[in-house]
C-alpha cells in the first residue's frame, strides 16, 4: 500500500504540474498532429491514396510527440535539483518511475483519444478493428511510455538530453513500431490474425519495460 | 606500442599469422562465390566479437550497480567502445560482401536489422557517457542502460524474425562449408577473440591512466 500511495502522489504532483503549465500539453498535441501532416505530404496524398501508410504514419506522429512530452519528464526535476529531494522519500524509490510513468500514460492516452479520429479524417481511413484497435493503442503505448519515462531519466542529465532521448529511446522502440504499425495494418485491413499475434508481442514487451526500471530505478539514483 | 603490448599480447602474432594462412590459402573457394566468400572468415569473428563485447557491458553494467567499484565502470565503457567498433566492421563487411554478391547493399533481412539496431544501441550509449556530468552518476545512468539495451536485444531480434516472416528472404549467410573453411573460421574466431580481449585490457589500462591524470590535475590546481 505504501508504494502504491507514493505513486499515486508522484502521479498527481506531475499530472497537476502538467495541467497546470498547459502550453507544453497543446504543444506536444500540436506536434502530433503536424508530423503526421508533414509525412502526409512528404508521401504525395494528391497521387497517391495513403492507406497503405496510415498506421506508419499515425504511429511516427505518437512516437515523436510523444517523445517530446516525455523528454519534460525528468527535465523538470534538474530545476532547483529537484531529483535530490525527490530522492529523499523513504523506501523504494521506484515508486519515482512508476509515478511519472502512470503520469506520461496519463498525457499519451488524452491525446490519442483526441488525435485519432483526426488522423482517420485527415487521411480519408475508415476506422476498422474496433475494441482490438484501442487495445493495440493502449498497450503498444504502455510499452512506449515505459520505455520512455526510465530513458528519460538517464537523458536528462546529458548536455544534449533533447536529441539524447530519442537517439536512445528509438532503437529500444523498434519492437513496439514494428508490433504496433502491423496489428493496425492488419485491422485496417479487416484482418485479425497479426493485430492478434503483435498484441502478445507488445504485452510482453510490456511486461519488460515495466519490470526492468522497476528494479533498475533504485540503483540510478543511488549517490544523487 | 612496445610499451603498451604485455608478455601474452605477443601471442596475438603467430595466431594472427596462422588464421590469415587457413583463411587465405588453406581455405578453398566457395562452389558459387568464389573468393569473395572469405570475407565471411572476418565479417562472422567480428560478429562474434560484437556480441561478446556486448555480454561483458551487461555483465560490467550489473556488477558496477552491485558494487560501485570503478573498475567495472571502466571495463563496461572500454568494451562498449570495442563493441561499437566491431559492430561498424560487421556491418561494413555485411555491406560489401552482399553487395559484391547480389548486388544489394543493404538487405532487410533479421540479422542484419538487428545488428543495425545494435550499432544504435550502444552508439547511443556512448552519447550518453560523452555528454553526461558527473563520474558517479554518469557511470549509474550508463550501467542502466547497459542492461536495458542488452535485455532489448533478443526482442528486437525476434521482432525482425517475425516482421520479416511473410516475405522471407533467402538468407544470404547460407555458405556450404567443408572441414578447411571450419578451421578457418575457427582460426578467425580465436584471433578476433584474443584481440578483442588484448584491446579490452589495452583501454581499460587507459582508462585508468586518464583518471588519475584528472586527479593530479585537480591536486594541481
Amino acid at each position: 500500500m505504501d508504494f502504491l500511495a507514493k505513486t499515486a502522489a508522484i502521479a498527481w504532483k506531475d499530472a497537476v504540474t502538467e495541467l497546470r503549465a498547459k502550453e507544453m500539453f497543446s504543444a506536444v498535441f500540436i506536434f502530433a498532429f503536424l508530423v503526421a501532416v508533414i509525412f502526409s505530404f512528404a508521401f504525395n496524398p494528391v497521387e497517391h491514396d495513403l492507406t497503405p501508410v496510415f498506421s506508419g504514419i499515425m504511429w511516427m506522429a505518437y512516437l515523436f510527440a510523444g517523445t517530446l512530452g516525455l523528454h519534460r519528464s525528468f527535465v523538470s526535476e534538474r530545476a532547483n535539483e529537484a531529483i535530490q529531494g525527490l530522492s529523499l522519500i523513504p523506501g523504494d524509490r521506484s515508486a519515482i518511475f512508476f509515478g511519472k510513468f502512470l503520469a506520461n500514460l496519463g498525457f499519451m492516452i488524452i491525446f490519442e483519444i483526441l488525435l485519432t479520429p483526426i488522423f482517420f479524417a485527415l487521411l480519408n481511413v475508415g476506422f476498422r478493428g474496433g475494441a482490438l484497435f484501442l487495445a493495440v493503442l493502449a498497450v503498444a503505448t504502455v510499452g512506449f511510455t515505459a520505455a520512455g519515462t526510465f530513458l528519460s531519466a538517464m537523458a536528462s542529465h546529458s548536455r544534449a538530453a533533447e536529441v539524447l532521448l530519442p537517439i536512445l529511446l528509438f532503437p529500444l522502440l523498434i519492437p513496439v513500431v514494428i508490433g504496433a504499425v502491423r496489428a493496425t495494418d492488419g485491422l485496417l485491413a479487416g484482418d485479425l490474425g497479426p493485430a492478434l499475434f503483435w498484441l502478445k508481442v507488445l504485452v510482453a514487451y510490456d511486461m519488460v519495460f515495466v519490470a526492468v526500471p522497476l528494479v533498475l530505478f533504485e540503483y540510478l539514483l543511488e549517490g544523487s | 606500442m612496445v610499451g603498451f603490448m604485455k608478455k601474452w599480447d605477443w601471442l596475438l602474432i603467430p595466431v594472427g599469422v596462422l588464421a590469415l594462412y587457413l583463411a587465405f590459402i588453406v581455405a578453398p573457394p566457395e562452389l558459387q562465390m568464389k573468393d569473395r566468400q572469405r570475407i565471411m572468415y572476418f565479417h562472422v569473428a567480428s560478429a562474434w566479437n560484437a556480441y561478446l563485447a556486448f555480454i561483458v557491458v551487461f555483465v560490467a553494467s550489473i556488477k558496477y550497480l552491485r558494487s560501485s567499484s570503478r573498475h567495472w565502470d571502466r571495463v563496461a565503457l572500454s568494451s562498449a567502445e570495442l563493441g561499437v567498433f566491431f559492430t561498424s566492421i560487421t556491418l561494413l563487411s555485411g555491406m560489401v560482401w552482399g553487395r559484391s554478391v547480389w548486388n544489394k547493399w543493404w538487405v532487410w533481412d533479421p540479422r542484419l536489422t538487428t545488428t543495425l539496431i545494435l550499432w544504435f544501441i550502444y552508439v547511443g550509449y556512448l552519447l550518453l557517457r560523452y555528454t553526461s556530468e558527473g563520474d558517479e552518476r554518469r557511470a549509474r545512468l550508463a550501467a542502466g542502460l547497459g542492461i536495458i539495451g542488452f535485455i532489448d536485444v533478443p526482442i528486437v531480434h525476434m521482432s525482425a524474425m517475425w516482421w520479416s516472416a511473410f516475405h522471407p528472404p533467402g538468407n544470404p549467410m547460407d555458405v556450404l562449408m567443408d572441414g578447411r573453411m571450419g578451421m578457418a573460421l575457427g582460426a578467425s574466431v580465436i584471433t578476433f577473440t584474443l584481440l578483442y580481449f588484448f584491446m579490452l585490457g589495452w583501454r581499460v589500462r587507459l582508462e585508468e591512466l586518464k583518471e588519475r591524470v584528472a586527479v593530479l590535475r585537480e591536486r594541481l590546481r
